[in-house]
């Protein structure tokens, strides 16, 4: 298994080819446990991982959970609902009060973009970015990338679309450095209102969701926020739904064999129609399935024993403070 | 009391100097240029230094009264002086706002008793700075305001500009105005832009200042009144001041030496460094190259620090919870002796003039010049001196800077107030 030379993860943008496709072969090596009867093996007995959580999210921590009892770390979740964060603790704080309990990873999903950043900077533990802001959230775009190389075998040349909302999407930045780091061809759309501006400096720009379906491999819609509507993004869910959204006869104009992926949570009837998220060439459960076996590889690969061999110094032997 | 500064080259762009000149100060004021100067005299050898007028900034935070956690006018004007600053210019956002003689009269006695630099104060434009009702401009002017501004915040109400920049008129007080678009720079962090794309931060757009600036030179032309746009950072900014001079309105501008010097990469490259976050934020490469074409061309009048100290715990959070600002006042005139003059962007009397004699006259401030019978505020540079950033040392209580660490040549080495040495460097 090959290595991955970094101490945390904190994004895509950082991450040479090699590095990514580190973490997709550890994941495919992985994926098999989760169909043992036994689910479980003791690749991190005895690592601790704090799962802290300052949005809400329902996959991503799940999923997260899951690869933790798997590999066998011991792992506690923090919401920011009945923590003290709800008390008015800084996030810094509460992640030096975690570290005083000795964990040898802090997961961290929050809604400030390098909220993961500063933690790497302040703390010891490795971090691993669930989702920052409107940042990045490698996670996600690895089990994507995961997901379409399962199907298509390869993601050198693909024409993947990603729709929705570019502007306050971290999925969308993720998977744009991913795919095109991978050699994939990614085009992006969505209404001129949620494309941030120097986007297309990383892969072209349409507004016309026929244009970017067209000939895709793949298209991956990206979520839009209700309360996008009352930012005056958009008139109205109905027209979003009219000009942007997946339908069964856009999809037709992208290859036959075209996969559809969605982050979630879905607005079925808003980006995308429900014949098509239940259609057959969705692959929205596998994403959820993958996103498992991406987080053991994460897991693996910093606190497991190819980590430790990879660790070109000891890391000092440092006084650990008191809680 | 008699104090020569002798042997030093004297740079005063208010008389066209640049010579090499003993100064002779006497009671407080500059007494005499000449070579050599004999008598007798408490004497300062300064051969290889330049000799300037005072440094003046415009804009300052120095947080008293009401946040002394992040400055006090002691901690702040010893700052200004390590730094080469003789006079400062204090931005009335304190807590309470200065918005009132009284609260004006309390600053100016506390800069009495503890200042070790010249603190002008600037009034409130609006009582609170809410861009509602005018503060009494009358009485402000009578207890020492030398200006106004509801800096930090932008005039959002073009009735309330124009009502401002009208009613100071009658007591010769200049406008100073936070330029911003309050509807387009809602919740930014940053300059809105590719670097914001790519971190995923909330960008305030330059055109959001720009068009602030611009409204402000069509209402000062309307009004006759005053106006100074407080850092400007945007391409578009200089031209709509450029433009404005050109049809003789009433309107100066200052520029901040990080807008000078940095851009929004550095928010990138430092991993969200919450030292590079600041309102108005850094900008992109064009708006630097427009604010240094400005500086050269004379667009821009002025460089101000816009020195803005912070607790450690308020810039030690996440970049989106961080307060805006970053200090200035010790690292300025360095940056600029290295960074403009050692990268020959301006020569040093040109350096001179935008930090001293230019802010002096824009608000009618009594310094900017080494005639004879002038203020004897004095600074004095050492081109040649190698100087480290180290936020450790700084006499400021902020030590919120972007520039920690980064190594400069030339410094101010000697500042005179009043007559009285207030900073002298080591030796080396």
């Amino acid at each position: 298994m090959n290595g991955y030379p970094h101490r945390h993860l904190l994004g895509i943008e950082t991450l040479e080819p090699g590095d990514i496709q580190a973490i997709l072969d550890a994941a495919e090596g992985l994926r098999e446990v989760l169909d043992r009867p036994i689910k479980k093996v003791p690749a991190l007995r005895g690592k601790t991982v704090v799962n802290l959580f300052y949005e809400a999210s329902t996959r991503t921590r799940a999923s997260f959970e899951v690869a933790e009892k798997v590999l066998s770390a011991d792992s506690l979740t923090i919401t920011t609902a009945g923590s003290s964060v709800s008390k008015g603790e800084t996030l810094l704080d509460t992640a030096k009060n975690l570290e005083a309990m000795n964990p040898d990873m802090i997961v961290v999903r929050h809604s400030a973009s390098g909220a993961p950043h500063f933690l790497a900077r302040h703390c010891r533990s490795a971090i691993v970015n669930a989702g920052d802001g409107a940042h990045e959230h490698p996670t996600q775009a690895l089990l994507d990338a995961l997901t379409l190389r399962q199907r298509k075998k390869r993601l050198k040349g693909l024409r993947v679309a990603i729709v929705g909302d570019l502007l306050h999407s971290r999925v969308a930045r993720s998977n744009v450095w991913l795919l095109s780091k991978m050699g994939a061809q990614v085009v992006l759309c969505a209404p001129p209102t949620l494309v941030p501006p120097g986007i297309e400096t990383l892969a072209p720009v349409t507004y016309r969701i026929d244009e970017a379906v067209e000939g895709a491999d793949a298209v991956m819609m990206l979520r839009i926020q209700l309360e996008r509507m009352t930012g005056g993004y958009f008139p109205s869910v109905r027209e979003y739904h009219a000009r942007f959204g997946l339908t069964e006869e856009r999809v037709r104009r992208a290859k036959k064999d075209v996969l559809i992926l969605h982050p979630g949570p879905m607005n079925r009837g808003v980006e995308i129609a429900s014949e098509v998220a239940d259609g057959p060439y969705s692959v929205i459960l596998d994403q959820v399935t993958n996103g498992v076996a991406i987080r053991m590889a994460v897991l693996y690969l910093l606190l497991g024993e190819s980590a430790r061999e990879s660790e070109p110094v000891p890391e000092p032997k440092r006084k650990r403070g008191r809680a | 009391m008699r104090l020569v500064l002798k042997g030093g080259r004297v740079i005063d762009p208010s008389q066209g100097l640049d010579d090499r000149l003993d100064v002779l100060i006497e009671d407080g004021r500059i007494a005499k240029l000449a070579r050599p100067l004999t008598g007798r005299a408490r004497t300062i050898d300064v051969r290889g230094l330049v000799i300037c007028p005072g440094f003046i900034d415009l804009h300052c935070h120095l947080r008293e009264p009401g946040r002394e956690d992040k400055e006090t006018i002691a901690t702040g004007t010893r700052a200004a002086a390590a730094g080469g600053f003789t006079a400062v210019c204090a931005m009335p956002n304190t807590d309470p706002v200065n918005d009132r003689a009284g609260i004006t009269r309390a600053i100016l006695d506390r800069a009495r008793a503890d200042g070790v630099v010249r603190v002008h104060p600037i009034g409130a434009i609006t009582r609170g700075s809410l861009g509602e009702e005018l503060a009494e401009y009358g009485d402000l002017r009578e207890a020492g305001c030398v200006a106004v501004s509801d800096d930090g915040r932008p005039v959002a109400s073009a009735r309330v500009m124009r009502r401002a920049l009208e009613y100071a008129r009658a007591f010769d007080l200049t406008v100073i105005d936070h330029c911003e678009e309050p509807t387009l720079a809602h919740g930014a962090a940053m300059n809105e832009g590719t670097v914001s794309t790519l971190l995923g931060l909330r960008g305030a757009p330059a055109a959001g200042e720009a068009m602030v600036v611009e409204r402000d030179v069509l209402l000062a032309e309307m009004t006759g009144g005053k106006v100074h746009i407080a850092h400007a950072s945007a391409a578009a900014s200089v031209d709509a001041v450029r433009r404005g001079k050109a049809r003789g309105v009433r309107v100066t501008a200052e520029a901040t030496p990080h807008h000078l010097l940095l851009v929004d990469q550095a928010v990138k490259d430092s991993d969200y460094d919450t030292s590079t976050k600041m309102n108005p934020p850094l900008r992109g490469e064009a708006d630097r190259q427009a604010l240094l074409e400005g500086l050269r061309d004379g667009t821009i009048d002025c460089i101000a620090t816009d020195h803005a100290p912070h607790t450690v715990d308020d810039k030690k959070v996440e970049y989106d919870q961080a307060a805006f600002g970053v200090v200035g006042l010790e690292t300025a005139v360095a940056l600029c002796l290295d960074r403009l003059v050692g990268a020959g962007i301006l020569d040093l009397a040109q350096l001179v003039s935008l930090l001293s004699t230019r802010p002096a006259r824009i608000l009618g401030l009594p310094g900017g010049s080494l005639a004879p019978g002038s203020p004897a505020d004095v600074t004095v540079l050492d081109p040649e001196r190698r100087v480290k950033v180290d936020p450790a040392r700084f006499e400021s209580k902020g030590r919120n800077t972007p520039f920690a660490g980064w190594t400069l040549k030339g410094a101010p080495v000697l500042t005179v107030v009043d007559g009285r040495v207030v900073f002298s460097a080591p030796r080396r």
